[in-house]
């Protein structure tokens, strides 16, 4: 799979994003990963195998989330949908 | 192939048909534009930016943009699912863009985002999968709409914001019941 990890200086957490690599809420999201210094990897959904959608797809379903995007997965455990700002600065404490 | 400057000129137009304005936001607004002109060039129909699409024309066809839920959100919200369009007094008044719910039903997400069908609000039991109980599309109150002003009728959940036609306001549309009948 295609994943691309950003390099940041803010390593407090583990940041997974699962994004649309034409969407701009996704976009928005990896500015203020980035903008915050947030280390973090992502993956284009959209540029993205069969295969490698369905273990996504499975992976989001597994953790309660929906088919949406950006969903950003922090630490493993915290599962957040769409460009939720607040709610992104509150889980990373940024 | 479709340019930007393209996708972009149909963008303009389609908003100033329907009274709306695009993102004010310039780089958000390039960025969903060149996300259109990218899905056009891949799947063959400008799908929405901010969807994951299936390439499957059948299954994609209501959220090729304009989507099918663009003017029922921007009637609640006051713009649509990715923000590409705006209504008027958002845009004029300034007022803040930020991500809106998913209106595009279960069932269609059902369809085209699994082969389980699985859902989050219809999550399978352990090993148990669900299945498609109907393909039919979902009930929405679509309605006939016409014109007082120049006769313009259209099919859909709400009147139009401005008539395509005659540029009439919204006020303008009156709800049309059609009754067909055989021989008195
Ligand atoms: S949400 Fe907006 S940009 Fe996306 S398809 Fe609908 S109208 Fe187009």
């Amino acid at each position: 799979m295609r994943i691309t990890k950003v390099k940041g200086e803010n390593k407090k957490h583990k940041v997974l994003l699962y994004a649309l690599s034409t969407c701009g809420w996704c976009r928005k999201t990896k500015k203020l990963l980035a903008d915050n210094s947030v280390e973090y990897e992502y993956v284009d959904v959209d540029l993205c195998s069969d295969e490698e959608y369905e273990q996504i797809r499975d992976d989001i379903i597994q953790r309660g989330g929906r088919i949406a995007f950006p969903t950003l997965i922090i630490d493993d455990v915290k599962l957040i949908t769409g460009f939720d700002e607040d709610e992104i600065r509150k889980a990373l404490g940024i | 192939m479709t340019t930007l400057d393209q996708v972009r000129r149909r963008a303009e137009s389609d908003a100033r048909t329907h009274g709306y304005y695009l993102n004010p936001d310039e780089d958000f607004l390039t960025d969903l534009l060149e996300g259109l002109r990218r899905n056009e060039e891949r799947y063959g129909y400008p799908s929405c930016p901010c969807r994951l699409a299936t390439g499957v024309f059948e299954i994609d066809r209501d959220i090729i943009c304009p989507c099918d839920y663009r003017d029922a959100d921007c009637e609640e919200y006051g713009y649509c699912y990715c923000g590409l369009y705006v209504r008027k007094d958002v845009a004029e008044k300034k007022l803040p863009i930020k991500p809106i719910p998913e209106r595009r039903p279960p069932e269609k997400l059902a369809r085209a985002y699994s082969k389980e069908n699985a859902t989050p609000s219809e999550k399978p039991a352990e090993g148990k999968k669900l299945t498609i109980v109907s393909e039919k599309p979902p009930a929405v109150g679509l309605k006939m709409w016409y014109c007082k002003q120049c006769g313009y009728v259209c099919f859909r959940e709400e009147p139009p914001y401005v008539c395509p036609i005659c540029k009439a306001k919204r006020e303008m549309f009156s709800g049309l019941t059609v009754r067909i009948s055989g021989q008195d």
